[in-house]
């Protein structure tokens, strides 16, 4: 038996426990943080073969080739109760030794900023490596009477549907957005995921939905060349500041704060703004995060941005990302800290505000 | 168009696709055999492979892969009674009583050749459909997916059993089940009782396993003997073969269902083996033996499940919409090949398109070919004495059952089900009546308040949902009519009426369970609540009519079942304790809750050989560790760790003991 264990992935075991004591009694002799021989757990708190996962499982090699000593990255799905399940037990077990890294969700960032009776982890603890930014197109049917962007003011009054994926959801973005620029949107909930919605839309279900970019790309820019479908705005991108800005990947296209001046003929500002502003952030620009845990010393969090910052050079990453990961720029560094603190930090008077809303509309219970 | 063929055929007629579709079936068939491991374990082990490899032949793996899992899970099925994956529960029906009976490798054979010819049937209609297979699918809407659901539930009617009230009592209890977790019109949570694993509901591999397999273990370590009790294992290649060509038309038949089921996205395929079987039994004139080891019961279901796969990815492809867990995965290595879903796979992709179906088609005749060679082999093992049997099967189904959410609540959740499997298989309560309510209760919900949402009630008068409304009658009218009944005959009911107390005792704590629900209800909103309330009320009526049969019924009332009575063990006296199997799983569950998974099931090992099978030291420490070196191999390659005790959560130990 002993003799399996030296070809398992943990294999040095001995070596990791030794590595662990070094770095207790090293302390200032540790020069140089080398991950050689050893394997990081990548913990991806969702099923096999979701966003998530393939989105992690493209970036491992990567990974893999620019931590210093070539460690073994592994992906470990950990799925249940939402995301978080996994996301609990990183936070509980995962040691400060940077061979467990987390990689999260909105899905994650919801229960989190909506106080969830079932999240018991913290994102304040942890140290961000990378932000993995995504976009995301709102459009109409033509039945609306809706024929470009600039007519959104058209749709205040209407009776509009939509097919969400439940009110705590991703789609709470939508909700929030919707509900700001004063449309009248019924929210049919239970679909299982964005695809499914598109699918209720072409069937003519609904007369109002989003895709995230890729998915927009490819699945509904030719229903708008058929003239069945009518692009309306983005959701936008954070620029360095965390300014809104035009999405880079739909420059023709409004942002969300454009597309709320043209409907209501001001800018969106005001608490609802704020709460909104939390979620999109959390759903879109900072959507997928990867962290290393609690007190994890700053050599390490150096280490992987930096490998983080090697992998973005890389050609070959270059080449494939944009069929995985579409045409966002992964966020490192400083930008990369803006988007975490901006996506993960709602003040208690705005979260009981949307929790509120939600319980009076939608009948949300979270938990208990 | 021509053209587009034969550069999808050139394309796939390379040695290099070959190869790596050889690769992706000997990966697919190997994960395949592992029951609960499924597609989803299989392309996690292949992803690290996809960089930089040549989409056709990347696909070509993919598909080897998801095909023949189908085929492969069928050697739990019929082996074991375990249904090895959700396409093949409703084989473990008459497959497992065939393998019983010493026939396993007619079954095999006759399964692995209805898988054959179902995927390359499937392969076919998909190569004429997917031309015009987008406008077919946005025809079903919210309305016609919940009709399809009922249709689906329609199945129960053949599944009932003898008695009317228990089936659909059963059928409740099932939908009840499926609807444990987040409601889909409010994202309530229900029925959890402050317990965090059943947030997310329970999931399917655990229901399965629970009512279909540990049953049956527990029923096999009763007796000290081997699965098979006939002596004509090994032979019955040739008979397998005949008994699919002479049942062709029911191949082509449910090979169609297959294709068409998994082309609709949102019905899953989980319904799809019981569809099929459901529709043999139906259609079956002559001398139906269904239950009790029928061939067509193995042919239906095994024709159905592989063509499924082919319709399945229909919805992938076109729409991006995965329609089960391995389409999931596969539509994730689609992304990382960077082949996007969406309309171009009919437009100007329509050569990868046609070299995916194809491939399919190729690695059916794959799969199956090597399945059919390993049948005989494989099938020795119901020759082996149970007690020898018993711990690798006992490991393999935890194995399974915690890989839906890799905790030990799940093994908790696999012994209670498996007790109420236990209790349903003795007093004769229909288990795929419960399998199919549990199945289809998301679907039916969810559709149904969608449908409302979108149309009213207006939903009724669509040309389509009337259309599968009146298939749902007949269905109901042809299934009342041939229903399944494995539970003996007057006779019998009337031995069993000697435990009428203990008869009555389950059927009241079943209409405990619906009061519970009832009472669940209360506490949610309009929306979260009616769905349950309904289900419960039905099911609340038809056990209090099971009781005042019990009650009151004449002494030969079909109601009346026992198995400790009237079961073909009764009469020998070898019968070990009737609480043996679910002791032994118990203790298991119970020290994996203090020393984790791995360290227990070593335990397990050692202690079930020593004082169970009595067998030597030597055979125990071989088997052991032969067992604990294969677990800690897979649980390496799926880089997973195992459920984890009291023991884990005081120590820091090494892996895989954490």
């Amino acid at each position: 038996m002993t003799g399996f264990f030296d070809i398992t992935r943990r294999g040095a075991i001995a070596a990791l426990i030794g590595g662990a004591a070094a770095l207790a009694l090293g302390g200032a002799a540790q020069a140089q943080v080398s991950f050689e021989g050893k394997t990081i757990e990548w913990i991806i708190p969702f099923s096999a073969g979701g966003g998530s996962d393939t989105w992690a499982r493209f970036n491992a090699p990567f990974l893999s080739k620019y931590l210093p000593g070539n460690p073994t990255v592994v992906v470990v799905n950990e799925p249940g109760g939402g995301s978080t399940k996994g996301t609990n037990l990183f936070a509980a077990r995962a040691k400060p030794d940077g061979l467990t890294i987390l990689g999260t969700s909105g899905s994650t960032q919801f229960p989190y900023l909506l106080g969830d009776p079932r999240v018991r982890y913290e994102y304040a603890d942890w140290k961000i490596v990378m932000a993995s930014p995504t976009g995301g197109v709102a459009y109409t049917s033509p039945s609306t009477g809706v024929t470009s962007a600039a007519e959104i003011g058209k749709l205040k009054g209407q009776k509009l549907v939509y097919a969400s994926q439940g009110a705590t959801s991703l789609d709470l973005v939508p909700l929030l957005g919707f509900k700001m620029m004063g449309l009248d949107v019924q929210h049919v909930f239970g679909f299982k995921g964005r695809g499914d919605g598109r699918l209720a839309f072409e069937r003519g279900e609904t007369n109002i939905d989003y895709q995230t970019s890729s998915a927009y790309l490819k699945n509904v820019t030719p229903l708008v060349e058929a003239g069945t479908a009518v692009p309306l705005f983005s959701w936008g991108a954070l620029d360095e500041d965390g300014n809104l800005v035009r999405d880079p990947t739909f420059p023709d296209l409004p942002h969300f704060g454009e597309a709320y001046q043209m409907a209501t003929g001001q800018a969106p500002s005001g608490p609802e703004y704020d709460a909104y502003f939390a979620f999109f952030t959390a759903g879109f620009p900072a959507q997928k995060m990867v962290f290393l845990p609690k007190d994890t010393p700053q050599e390490i969090v150096d280490a992987y941005q930096a490998a983080v910052t090697a992998m973005k050079q890389d050609p070959e990453y270059h080449a494939t990302k944009e069929a995985v990961l579409g045409t966002y720029e992964q966020v490192t560094g400083k930008a990369a800290q803006a988007l975490y603190t901006k996506g993960t930090v709602i003040s208690p008077e705005l979260r009981k505000q949307v929790v509120d809303m939600l319980t009076a509309e939608y009948n949300v219970k979270l938990g208990e | 168009m021509l053209e587009t063929l034969a550069a999808a055929f050139a394309a796939l007629m390379t040695a290099e696709h070959l190869g790596y579709m050889l690769l992706g079936v000997s990966v697919g068939l190997v994960v395949g055999v592992i029951p609960g491991l499924g597609g989803i374990a299989g392309l996690s082990l292949l992803v690290p492979f996809l960089y930089g490899m040549e989409p056709i032949s990347a696909l070509g793996m993919l598909i080897g892969l998801v095909a023949v899992i189908p085929t492969s899970d069928t050697f739990a099925s019929v082996l074991m009674g375990i249904p090895g994956s959700s396409a093949s529960q409703a084989t473990v029906l008459d497959g497992f009583p065939l393998a019983k009976s010493g026939q396993a490798a007619r079954a095999l054979s006759a399964a692995f050749i209805s898988s054959l010819f179902g995927g390359v049937v499937g392969a076919l209609i998909l190569t004429g459909f997917v031309l015009i297979a987008r406008p077919l699918i946005l025809m079903f809407g919210s309305a016609e997916l919940f009709m399809l659901a009922l249709f689906g539930l329609s199945m129960v009617a053949v599944l009932a059993g003898r008695s009317l009230p228990k089936g659909l009592a059963a059928c409740s209890i099932g939908l009840l089940i499926g609807a444990i977790g987040g409601a889909p019109a409010t994202g309530e949570f229900r029925m959890i009782f402050d317990t965090e694993y059943l947030y997310d509901g329970i999931p399917l591999v655990i229901v399965g396993l629970g009512l279909f397999a540990v049953p049956e273990i527990s029923d096999l370590l009763r007796r000290n003997s081997a699965i098979a009790q006939g002596s004509v294992i090994g032979a019955g290649w040739l008979r397998g073969f005949l008994d699919w060509w002479r049942n062709i038309f029911l191949s082509v038949r449910c090979a169609g269902i297959g294709c068409m089921i998994g082309a609709i996205p949102g019905l899953g395929g989980s319904v799809v083996d019981w569809i099929a079987y459901g529709h043999a039994v139906q259609t079956t004139r002559k001398d139906p033996q269904f239950g009790k080891g029928d061939i067509r019961g193995v042919v239906a279901p095994e024709s159905a499940n592989n063509a499924m796969q082919g319709g399945a990815l229909l919805p992938t492809m076109l729409f991006g919409i995965p329609g089960s867990g391995s389409m999931a995965v596969f539509l994730g290595g689609m992304v990382l090949i960077g082949i996007e879903p969406g309309p171009s796979m009919v437009g100007p992709d329509l050569n990868v398109t046609y070299s995916i179906i194809w491939s399919l088609a190729l690695a059916n005749i794959m799969g199956a070919g090597i399945c059919i060679a390993l049948a005989q082999p494989i099938s020795r093992l119901t020759a082996i004495p149970f007690p020898f049997l018993a711990p690798c099967m006992i490991a393999l189904i935890c194995f399974a059952a915690f890989q839906a959410t890799r905790d030990l609540a799940d093994l908790v959740a696999l012994l209670a089900l498996g007790l109420v499997g236990i209790l349903m298989k003795r007093f004769g309560w229909p288990r795929p009546a419960l399998l199919i309510g549990y199945v289809l209760s998301p679907q039916a919900e969810t559709y149904f308040y969608q449908a409302l949402q979108f149309n009213g009630w207006d939903f009724l008068l669509r040309p389509g949902v009337i259309i599968i409304g009146l298939m749902t009658l007949a269905s109901v009218w042809f299934g009342l009519r041939n229903r399944v009944d494995d539970t003996g005959t007057a006779a019998g009911a009337a031995a069993s009426r000697a435990s009428r107390g203990v008869q009555i005792l389950f059927a009241a704590a079943m209409l405990g369970f619906f009061a519970v629900t009832l009472w669940d209800t209360t506490q949610h909103s309009f929306l979260g609540a009616v769905f349950p309330v309904g289900v419960g009320v039905v099911g609340l009526v038809f056990a209090a009519i099971l009781l005042v049969h019990l009650w009151r019924g004449h002494d030969d009332h079909p109601a009346f079942y026992d198995y400790e009575i009237v079961g073909d063990h009764a009469e020998s006296d070898d019968n070990g304790w009737f609480w043996t199997g679910p002791a032994w799983i118990a203790g298991l569950v119970a020290a994996t809750a203090l020393v984790g998974f791995y360290v227990s099931m070593i335990l397990f090992f050692i202690a079930f050989l020593r004082l169970r099978a009595r067998a030597g030291w030597v055979t125990t420490l071989t088997m052991t560790a032969g067992a604990a070196a294969f677990v800690l191999g897979l649980a390496w390659m799926l880089s997973l760790n195992f459920p984890y005790g009291l023991l884990q959560q005081s120590y820091d130990l090494p892996w895989p003991f954490r």
